[in-house]
């Protein structure tokens, strides 16, 4: 990070910023007084309406990530970033509300390896929550450290301050209150979010000339190309358009994107705590609403920033390729919002930054004490045990995330490669998820043999392509950039299934019988449907909710190609 | 599912509105807030106008806000949430009671 980036930030502006924290800790005290027992504490008690889960389940991935990510790709590739959204995640949203949230909630299982132990046993189940607990840990630990460097840069306090400081607060409203507390503070941080961002994005825009002088500018510097989402070669750095287009709906909207949205427990856990199968569904599918309008104000910033923001204009007009695009959403706030609004910004980010970690918390304690510690570790004790083992695997997982940001800081580069690594659990699982869920003949051992091939399948590429892990790449193929990743995680697919349907077809399968709620064809209709579905009105019915959702992503991909 | 029976559910024994509880209005004080504090900074603080270029930025964003914040607390208070203690696997609590 830049250290000549700093924000004026005024008194005003640290009162905005406290206030929040300040009601940010009374969630957690509020929410402790119903925390009653351990599926309260991991579940919410699948209490939680649909809106609340929905918004929770865009919150909790609305971390550092995407908004300095995004932003980020906003100002080096321009609207081709679109395409994370309306190719990616909206779809795949739909797809997890529509198709999948039948068979996790149906089966009342806690969390997404356990669907995985009911329907493929041990060897699959371990795989996936080992690899899930120590990619939390460590994406935690990053969120952690690049909330300590932000704060370090822009306000000017020591990392290891801004460290403990942030891992305190975190650790406390989830202690206190359980994942009930992490969903409430995630819905509360989507209204400050928006509060800061739309402001930003309109005095942006303004600044520039409105939309007309965005693009007029854009051109004039030369960035026509940034102005339309297809083919979108700039982004994933294929020298033909066609293989561009199949890379992007292929690898990024059908691999990367279904993976990551449907099988990751972060974002399952959200629709998991509701009350309904209703509602459960509608979670994903109320959330891609607010989804697709999110880029409007995070990837158009980024666009902005390259006609307005010195800096970044700099670095576009001479092609320098070190430049840290990561910088563009903070060289936007402390160029065009006037403190007061400055504050609600910092409050904003800030919190988008510990939710995200408090997100990874969440999910590895549930995963940490069902998965691991009741499965393989101490069965049978009273469910309160199990309350308290979640406690601590909290405190745990808050202070080896200490310790990981502070190794990140160091070591940045190594830190970018491990997140790339565990993007590419999500491809293998998803393909075994899939398969898993409609075909009955898959067996236990083709469960877990399928997820370790697609997994290394998906790493060899990244080794063999130029740049995916950096100087360790060999540069053999000929794939750089986002590009690379999507072919990992299309050959990681491909990979996993061949292999799954290979292995089903010299090993045992389970019986029939054990298949019911996890198999579709084998999931009585009643199991896997909503007997109230038909009474509910329109807004409230998960499958037409999801049609006119992917009507509007259509429109938006029409309008803006 | 080991679904252990409430032991201690502190004062709430039967069905009751979620008042403070109620996320929306967590939302609604919280926005209602920045919008005031937000307003007073364009009334009393400078103006900033190389940054906005020439919009008091401020000002419409704080009055958003408690247009916002006012709606938040009015559908709170339309539509409550009941939380019924005994009933909170199967329970649906979003709509108002009586649908």
């Amino acid at each position: 990070m830049d250290s000549t980036l700093r924000l004026d930030a005024s008194f005003v502006d640290y009162v905005l910023v406290f206030v929040y924290f300040a009601v940010v800790l009374m969630i957690g005290f509020a929410a402790r007084r119903r925390v009653s027992d351990s599926l309260d504490f991991f579940l919410s008690g699948r209490s939680l309406p649909a809106w609340i889960t929905g918004l929770a389940f865009i919150s909790a991935n609305l971390g550092a990530v995407e908004i300095v990510g995004m932003s980020a790709n906003g100002a080096q590739f321009g609207m081709a970033t679109m395409h994370y959204f309306w190719i990616g995640a909206v779809p795949a949203m739909l797809f997890l509300g529509v198709v999948m949230m039948p068979f996790y909630y149906g089966s009342k299982v806690r969390s997404v390896p356990e669907f995985m132990r009911r329907r493929f046993g041990p060897g699959a189940h371990l795989v996936n929550a080992l690899s899930f607990a120590v990619a939390q840990i460590l994406i935690a630990g990053i969120n952690l450290y690049l909330l300590a460097s932000i704060v370090e840069a822009l306000l000017g306090w020591p990392l290891w301050v801004s460290l403990i400081l942030a891992a305190a607060i975190v650790l406390s409203y989830i202690t206190l209150g359980g994942l009930s507390a992490a969903i409430y503070n995630e819905v509360l941080q989507f209204f400050v979010i928006v509060a800061s961002l739309v402001p930003l994005t309109l005095l942006g825009l303004h600044r520039v000339g409105g939309i007309g002088g965005l693009a007029d500018k854009v051109t004039a510097a030369g960035g026509e190309e940034s102005l339309s989402s297809w083919p979108a070669t700039n982004l994933t750095g294929f020298g033909s358009s066609f293989w561009s287009v199949v890379g992007i709906v292929f690898g990024l909207g059908f691999v990367l994107s279904f993976g990551y949205w449907t099988t990751n427990f972060v974002e399952v856990q959200r629709a998991m705590a509701t009350s309904s199968m209703s509602a459960a569904r509608s979670t994903p599918i109320i959330g891609s609403f607010p989804k697709m309008f999110v880029p409007f104000v995070v990837v158009i910033p980024g666009l902005i920033a390259t006609v307005l923001v010195p800096e970044v204009m700099k670095a576009k007009a001479e092609g320098n390729a070190d430049f840290d695009y990561n910088d563009s959403m903070l060289y936007m706030i402390r160029d065009v919002l006037p403190n007061g609004l400055l504050g609600v910004a910092l409050a904003g980010l800030l919190a988008a930054f510990m939710a995200g970690m408090a997100a990874n918390i969440s999910a590895f304690n549930t995963v940490f004490s069902y998965d691991l510690w009741q499965t393989y570790v101490k069965k049978d004790r009273p469910d309160h045990y199990y309350l308290v083992v979640g406690r601590w695997a909290t405190v745990g997982a808050t202070v080896i995330a200490i310790g990981t940001a502070i190794i990140a800081s160091g070591y940045t580069n190594l830190m970018d490669y491990l997140q790339t690594l565990f993007g590419f659990f999500n491809a293998p699982l998803f393909a075994t998820f899939i398969l898993g869920m409609f075909w009955k003949r898959m067996t236990s051992t083709a469960g877990w043999a399928g997820l370790v091939s697609g997994t290394l399948a998906a790493v060899a590429v990244a080794f063999l392509s130029k740049d995916a892990f950096g100087t360790a790449s060999l540069g053999v193929l000929p794939l750089g950039g986002q590009g690379a990743s999507f072919v990992a995680a299309g050959v990681a697919f491909g990979v996993d299934i061949i292999v799954s349907v290979v292995v089903s077809l010299v090993t045992a399968p389970k019986p029939v019988r054990e298949l019911a709620g996890l198999v579709y064809s084998e999931t009585p209709e009643e199991q896997r449907t909503d007997p109230e579905a038909s009474s509910l009105p329109w807004y409230r019915s998960p499958t037409r909710m999801a049609s006119i959702s992917l009507a509007m992503v259509i429109a938006l991909n029409l309008i803006f190609r | 599912m080991s679904h252990g029976m409430s032991q201690e559910n502190g004062t709430a024994e039967r069905p009751h509105k979620a008042g403070a509880f109620d996320v929306r209005n967590v939302i609604a004080g919280l926005i209602g807030f920045y919008g005031v504090v937000l307003v007073l900074v364009a009334i009393f603080g400078e103006e900033q106008s190389d940054k906005t270029g020439g919009v008091n930025a401020n000002l419409w964003a704080g009055l958003a806000m408690l247009v916002f914040a006012a709606s938040f607390a009015l559908w709170s208070r339309l539509r409550p949430i009941v939380v019924d203690p005994g009933a909170s696997v199967s329970g649906d609590d979003d709509g108002p009671p009586g649908h």
